[in-house]
């Protein structure tokens, strides 16, 4: 059965358009039919992340509005045959986003697609709120910092009560998900540790993800990072944390690149 | 053994900067979209909407059965209309002309 799976956060930048392409692609790789959705209207990124940017005819309110099919507006992923982008529209208003127009959609979509995954845009306006209203599951990306863990704190309350689930009585699965986690700087108590972001937002937690300059390196180049270099730290984590979003038990750890014995004596990062 | 030894010793190999492919898609992306929000129409977009009204001028587009894919390229950019025409259908020859 098809799973609608939101990625949000409430704070920009903490990687929910990373980790949107990440975890589409590895369960794309896993031989699920998956489909990502950008609901940021008017400032769109997903389409380059996925290096899909050059090849957008219509976009997702050309489909709500009835302008386009949505077969038309699918972009095919070049690598993997099983994954599908919906870009945003960059140029229209994002009031041409109805509630009712995004139901459609997503009623069409769970007719092909085994994992639908929303990218929610920063915030908690209408393109936020529209990403999740119709989430089975949801990404709550967040930073081990003080700002970040307060508007994931705000979105969960969000998905608890202004999502079709939490009307109808029903709760959308939550799963916390770490990024931007720095090893050395929490073990100096320099970051929220996350012990720390897990009991304050009590939600169980998906993964870690360690910061890395792979993902610059994966998103410079428009490939998911799990694509891009699978054997990277990021990408480790995001494919342990792909497998227990397919349910299996996965122990919980923080990947790590891996340091040369004359840079770890000399206390050199991985590059 | 001294292979392995000087490997241990030396920094990882660096890999390939991948700014300057950022940067280059980037420049690709940003023409087309100045363009765009320019209001100046997008001659890929345009060219799609014309075609495709000149064709259904001739018979009835199933929108299921058109495929619009384009590409844009630094120098060339490519628009490709697949538009799939059941057999058997015969054009007036006035509509034709």
């Amino acid at each position: 059965m098809a799973k609608v799976l939101v990625v949000t956060s409430g704070k920009g930048g903490v990687g929910k358009t990373t980790t949107t392409a990440a975890l589409g692609a590895a369960l794309a790789q896993n031989g699920k039919k998956v489909v990502v959705v950008d609901f940021d209207v008017g400032l769109r990124n997903l389409d380059l992340v996925m290096g899909a940017e050059r090849r957008v005819v219509f976009d997702l309110i050309n489909v709500v509005q009835g302008v386009a099919k949505l077969p038309q507006a699918l972009i095919r992923d070049k690598r993997l045959e099983n994954l599908h982008l919906l870009p945003a529209s960059q140029t229209r208003d994002k009031d041409a986003l109805t509630e009712e127009g995004v139901g459609r959609v997503i009623a069409e979509l769970r007719e092909t697609f085994d994992w639908i995954i929303c990218d929610s845009p920063a915030g908690i306006e209408r393109g936020a709120t529209l990403a999740m209203r119709y989430a089975d599951e949801a990404i709550i990306v967040t930073n081990p910092e003080v700002s970040s863990v307060r508007d994931s704190d705000r979105i969960i309350g969000m998905l608890d009560s202004k999502t079709a689930k939490a009307e109808k009585g029903e709760r959308v699965e939550k799963h916390v998900l770490i990024t931007r986690y720095d090893a050395a700087r929490a073990t100096r108590g320099e970051m929220l540790s996350i012990e720390d972001v897990l009991e304050i937002l009590a939600s169980p937690l998906l993964g870690i993800v360690p910061e890395s300059q792979d993902v610059l390196r994966a998103s410079n180049v428009g490939s998911p990072v799990t694509l891009n270099n699978p054997a990277s730290a990021p990408a480790r984590a995001y494919l342990d944390a792909t497998r227990r979003l397919l349910g299996e038990t996965v122990e919980m750890t923080v990947p790590a690149d891996k340091v040369g014995l004359m840079n770890r004596l000399l206390g050199r990062r991985a590059a | 053994m001294s292979v392995k030894l000087f490997r241990l010793f030396s920094r990882p190999e660096p890999p390939a900067p991948t700014a300057p492919v950022a940067r280059e898609r980037l420049q690709i992306l940003l023409a087309h979209e100045r363009g765009l929000l320019g209001q100046q129409p997008d001659l890929l977009c345009k060219l799609r909407e014309e075609i495709l009204a000149a064709v259904s001028r001739h018979v009835a587009l199933d929108p299921d059965r058109v495929i619009v894919r384009m590409e844009r390229g630094k120098d060339v950019s490519t628009l490709e209309v697949d538009i799939e025409l059941p057999n058997g259908l015969e054009l007036p020859l006035a509509a034709a002309g």
